[in-house]
């Protein structure tokens, strides 16, 4: 089971938590022009690294806050979490 | 033979004051407190003790400690009856009742040991080859015969009457294994601060300090773990467990441990737990867990009365017990000497095989001095007796060690062999720690680690006593001054014990001559030398692959004592070095655990939480049969007398559309949604505008997952200019919430909203039928209950006894109809409100069921439609859907095959006999005599029987719907084997202009 640094709890148990998948996914902004090949980029295709990940995470048995979590989907070695309003540091 | 095999010595941990009395297979014996099942039964000359598990061949005890592959009894019977129990890690207790296992019609005299002498038949990978064909023979012949020969012991077939709990744990520095590196490092580790847990697997701390003749500081081994254990247990940092076994090591270092807590006790208290599962986070693990001894190949090196020269120190130096008194002592190294001594101590003269050419170790020169003569150059070819050994063929080795000189029969009662030591590296290896290969002791040990952990002393490769003592010391105190800022370093005590010579490289010996005897590599398994041949000459390289052909080193054993002896003689075979062959992985459990002890407290209602709702005793009360939704109880249906449930909800659902009925819908999700943006979000949210929803209004809406798939749908009310107040589905309730919160936190953190889970603040009662208005004019007669004053989708605050509650008028069934919200704390109160007023207007309470009546014959969809592969207008509700705005998912809902005319749609069925009822799943077909495979047009997602017309309904989705109305098909079911002629009508059967929700 993992643990889980929460930017606004600390270190929880990964039972709290619910995955959330890529980060760095942008959603396409409301009324935009966007073509079927990039629509369905945005909606099915994500890349599945393994190594280094950017991804989100909701904190669901906590606080309810989503955040950003890297963390290498080998070793499950994570590196840093951060609010989704701020950067990794490392 | 009543303990005839006791030493006569009392320095052991046994108390001989003590009798226990236990039965195994039927025999009454007894042992003494601090006894095993193992020791006890070996004092009473019982050797033979289970079957092995492919040739049943007669086995007896190889181990003394987790090490054990061969004895594995069945314990207890009844609803207490486990199977596989290793009997060296039972310790005994008053009445234990044991028998062996795989064996039939007893352990002395098995039908199944016809395998053992049909041997040749049954090689390495026999299983793949055999049973293959002819085909039709797998199910009805092979599988069933190999599902009764395979396994071991039998599950119990009672559900496990016994208590299992669950316990998280923090510590700084957890010490797996209490031998003289782990207490160091514990010792070290807590005098400088660190909270502490050591976990020892036995019922006594020491480890090899119990059985190794040594000396720390001016204490014997045993009494220097002793008095650290005392010094331990005064400090308020640490945490002391015995009878405890760290089996797994995950990710995050999250260990978990198995603690027997009351297996050893006679009559523990009622709520004691069994054993208890630790999970124990920890910030640094030290893994002390020791090494095990490594047995030798020989010729029928699987009798029983043939153990590891430690273990038989062991029986005598904690329990007081002798595996023979005639043995012989068979070893490649020194340590196995230490055994020979305590025999000689015991007044028995063992015979000494060494494979080796001399030595010049400290014990070994002891033992001669005692006028012992030492067999060196020697090994055991053979040996014989049938259910206990009783002789052994000794041979001289030739100078290349690969065959024997001369060969001679001597008589024993037990063979002591030693092939030296192997680190347990399970626990690192488990942690992802790439393992190196140590030539100097001839076996893997720890080296880059991926985890906090840390192997120290003989798990190490640490064989003697002062480095492990020095190790166990710096790591301890190293490791903790992570974690406190006392930097307080305990200093390693001068120890003393005996020197050892070098062990030889030689681990299988050579056949005796003209004899082909199976030499035994991984008893658990019964897999000899010549099956890892086998494997090898069909071409199995990969050392992984070899495992899963021979099955060496699997199952619950995990190769503690096989995994080394294999890997060398692959290497031997295939010519290369250990660390090129390598090694297979290790896996969790180290030892086998209790699915009881896995499983925990969260066993029958406790394996999920229950939500009621504030109704839910007077719906009790009231005999209503319950449904599970999810985690929520609903009431499913409220019978009278001895009515069916059809009949309970014909009567239910035909009270609403004729009187007035009432129904608990307190488990619908609500969310409170409050913030300037809150209209622009809801906006984004659902396919419907909502900009210019009046305050004191509701509106249906139906939101989509961004590929166009309608995810939920429920109405939403405007409070004030920026609250609102959702409802979702019961089901989907959760998600909405995150996905709400997932738009609001990721995607456009600048809106100003916050948004609330109030399911649980709010209690929900629907009120329904054509008499509605009339009885909540009488329940609140301030409000105005006239269709111009609260029309449709309007919502009035108002109050009743003094309760304040909100009225929407919104309505699932069709009918005219409320639904009165209040704080929960009231609801049970208000219900009982409504429905005395409601006596005079025939008010009955209806169910889920009635429910789903209702909203399927007015062909309004739920989760049945609702699929997560509708769009919105498969399920007709287009006209929800905003041609002016963007909305989540909307830019899917232009992708081809979402515009395509002839998608599959919503419609109804109706059976031409009226009377059918067509089952929910059936497949609908245009041609019933068709050939198969038959194009499947649809399938029904609702049926309920239509109180309004008396017949059977249901609702489908069909391809190209709307254009099939009229036409008639057939529902099938190939489930049930009915094929029913159905009408297609519009899904709107009742009511279809909605007259009657405006009325």
């Amino acid at each position: 089971m993992l643990e889980i640094k929460c930017p606004y709890c600390g270190k929880r148990s990964q039972n709290e938590f619910s995955y959330g998948g890529d980060a760095t996914i942008k959603r396409p902004q409301l009324g935009e022009e966007i073509s079927t090949e990039d629509w369905d980029n945005f909606v099915y295709y994500r890349d599945n690294p393994r190594g280094k990940h950017s991804e989100l995470w909701h904190h669901v048995s906590g606080c309810r806050q989503w955040f950003k979590v890297s963390r290498d989907t080998a070793t499950h070695e994570i590196f840093d979490t951060c609010k989704m309003n701020e950067d990794f540091n490392v | 033979m009543s303990n005839s095999f006791r030493t006569t010595n009392s320095t052991g941990l046994i108390n001989k004051d003590k009798k226990i009395y236990f039965t195994f297979n039927g025999t009454i014996y007894h042992g003494y407190e601090g006894d095993t099942l193992a020791s006890a039964l070996i004092a009473n000359g019982v050797h033979l003790v289970g079957r092995s598990f492919k040739y049943h061949r007669p086995r007896g005890f190889l181990g003394v400690g987790v090490e054990e592959p061969n004895a594995m009894v069945q314990l207890h019977d009844g609803n207490k009856s486990e199977p596989n129990i290793i009997a060296t890690e039972v310790e005994l207790v008053e009445g234990l009742k044991a028998k062996s296992q795989n064996c039939w019609p007893s352990v002395q005299f098995d039908i199944g040991e016809i395998n053992n002498v049909l041997n040749r038949f049954f090689p390495a990978g026999f299983y793949y080859k055999t049973f293959m064909w002819p085909k039709s023979f797998w199910m009805k012949i092979y599988e069933p015969f190999i599902r009764k020969a395979a396994g071991m012991g039998k599950a119990p077939l009672l559900p496990d009457p016994d208590r299992y709990e669950h316990n998280y744990e923090h510590c700084d520095v957890l010490v797996v294994g209490s031998g003289p590196s782990g207490l160091a490092s514990a010792l070290a580790a807590a005098k400088n601060g660190a909270r502490v847990i050591l976990a020892e697997d036995k019922p006594n701390f020491g480890g090899s300090l119990l059985t190794d003749e040594v000396t720390i500081g001016n204490m014997s081994g045993k009494e220097w773990a002793s008095d650290t254990i005392s010094q331990l247990k005064s400090m308020p940092n640490v945490i002391l467990k015995k009878r405890s076994q760290v089996f797994g090591y995950y990710d995050h270092n999250m260990t978990v441990m198995i603690e027997r807590v009351s297996d050893h006790i006679e009559n523990p208290s009622k709520y004691t737990p069994r054993q208890r599962l630790h999970y124990i986070r920890a910030g640094e693990v030290i893994v002390s867990t020791g090494s095990i001894e490594r047995p030798i190949s020989f010729g029928n090196n699987d009798r029983p009365g043939i153990v590891l020269a430690s273990a038989a120190k062991e029986y005598m130096k904690v329990y007081e017990t002798l595996v023979g008194k005639k043995p012989i002592i068979f070893t490649n190294n020194d340590t196995a000497y230490s055994t020979a001594l305590e025999f000689i101590k015991n007044n028995i003269e063992p015979i000494i095989v060494d494979t080796r050419d001399s030595s010049n170790g400290e014990l070994v020169k002891e033992v001669q001095q005692k006028g012992i003569s030492i067999k060196f150059n020697s090994g055991i070819a053979d040996t014989k007796g049938h259910l206990k050994i009783n002789s052994a063929i000794i041979g001289k080795l030739d100078s290349s060690k690969e065959s024997f000189i001369s060969e001679e029969t001597v008589e024993c009662d037990c063979i002591c062999m030693s092939g030296g030591w192997t680190p347990t590296v399970h626990l690192s290896s488990q942690a992802g720690n790439k393992l190196k290969f140590n030539d100097d002791i001839d076996a893997f040990v720890p080296d880059k680690k991926r985890q906090k952990e840390t192997a120290i002393g003989a798990a190490n490769g640490s064989f003697t006593l002062n480095q492990s003592l020095a190790e166990g010391f710096q790591v301890g105190f190293d490791l903790s001054n992570k974690f406190t800022d006392q930097n307080n370093p305990t200093n390693s005590p001068n120890s003393n014990e005996p020197s050892y010579e070098k062990h030889e490289k030689l681990w299988c010996m050579p056949l005796p001559s003209g004899k082909k005897p199976k030499r035994f590599i991984d008893f658990q398994n019964d897999v000899a030398v010549s099956d890892v041949e086998l494997a090898i000459r069909e071409g199995f390289r990969s050392i992984e692959h070899v495992k899963r052909y021979t099955t060496l080193g699997m199952a619950g054993d995990q190769g503690k004592t096989s995994n080394l002896n294999g890997l060398q003689y692959v290497s031997k075979i295939e010519k290369k070095i250990v660390p090129e062959v390598g090694h297979t992985t290790f896996r969790p459990p180290y030892t086998p655990v209790t699915i009881g002890a896995i499983v925990g407290r969260e066993v029958g209602n406790h394996y999920l939480p229950t939500r009621k709702s504030p109704i839910h005793t007077w719906h009790e009360e009231n005999n209503a049969v319950f449904v599970a939704a999810g985690l929520w109880q609903r009431p499913r249906y409220y019978p009278r007398g001895s009515e069916d449930m059809n009949s309970a909800v014909n009567r239910e659902a035909a009270n609403v559309r004729k009187n007035v009925g009432i129904c608990d819908v307190t488990t619908l999700g609500k969310i409170d949604i409050k913030g300037p943006d809150a209209p622009e979000f809801l906006n984004r949210v659902y396919t419907n505008a909502w900009l210019k929803l009046p305050v004191g209004k509701a509106r249906y809406g139906v939101m989509l997952r961004e590929d166009g798939m309608v995810f939920d749908d429920g109405t939403t009310s405007r409070l004030s200019e920026n609250h609102f107040h959702m409802t979702t589905t019961t089901a989907q309730a959760a998600n909405v919430l995150s996905h709400l919160e997932y738009y609001l936190q990721v995607v456009w953190p600048d809106l100003d909203v916050n948004v609330l889970s109030t399911t649980e603040q709010w209690s929900g009662i629907a009120v329904a039928g054509p008499k509605s208005r009339d009885l909540l004019s009488k329940l609140f007669p301030d409000v105005d209950m006239s269709n111009e004053s609260l029309p449709f989708m309007g919502l009035v605050d108002s109050s009743i006894d003094g309760i304040k509650a909100r009225i929407y008028r919104i309505s699932f069934s069709g009918e005219l109809a409320y639904e009165v919200n209040v704080e929960s704390n009231y609801g049970l109160y208000t219900w009982k409100k409504i429905m005395e007023v409601g006596q005079s207007f025939d008010i009955q309470p209806y169910g889920t069921e009635a429910l789903s009546t209702l909203r399927i014959e007015m062909g309004h969809v739920a989760g049945a439609e609702l699929d997560g592969r509708t769009i919105p207008f498969d399920v007709g509700l287009n006209s929800m859907v905003s041609q002016k705005k963007d909305f989540i998912g909307k830019r899917s809902l232009s992708k081809d095959a979402f515009t395509e005319s002839d998608r599959q749609t919503i419609v109804g069925l109706v059976p031409l006999d009226k009377k059918t009822k067509i089952p929910e799943g059936s497949h609908i077909i245009e041609d019933n005599s068709a050939v198969a495979p038959i194009p499947k047009l649809g399938h029904v997602s609702s049926s309920c029987w239509s109180v309004e017309y008396n017949n059977p309904f249901s609702i489908a989705i069909i391809k190209d719907g709307k254009n099939k109305i009229g036409k008639n098909l057939y529902a099938v079911s190939p489930l049930k084997d009915i094929s029913i002629p159905v009408e297609v009508v519009s899904s709107h059967y009742v009511d279809p202009e909605g007259s009657r929700v405006r009325s």
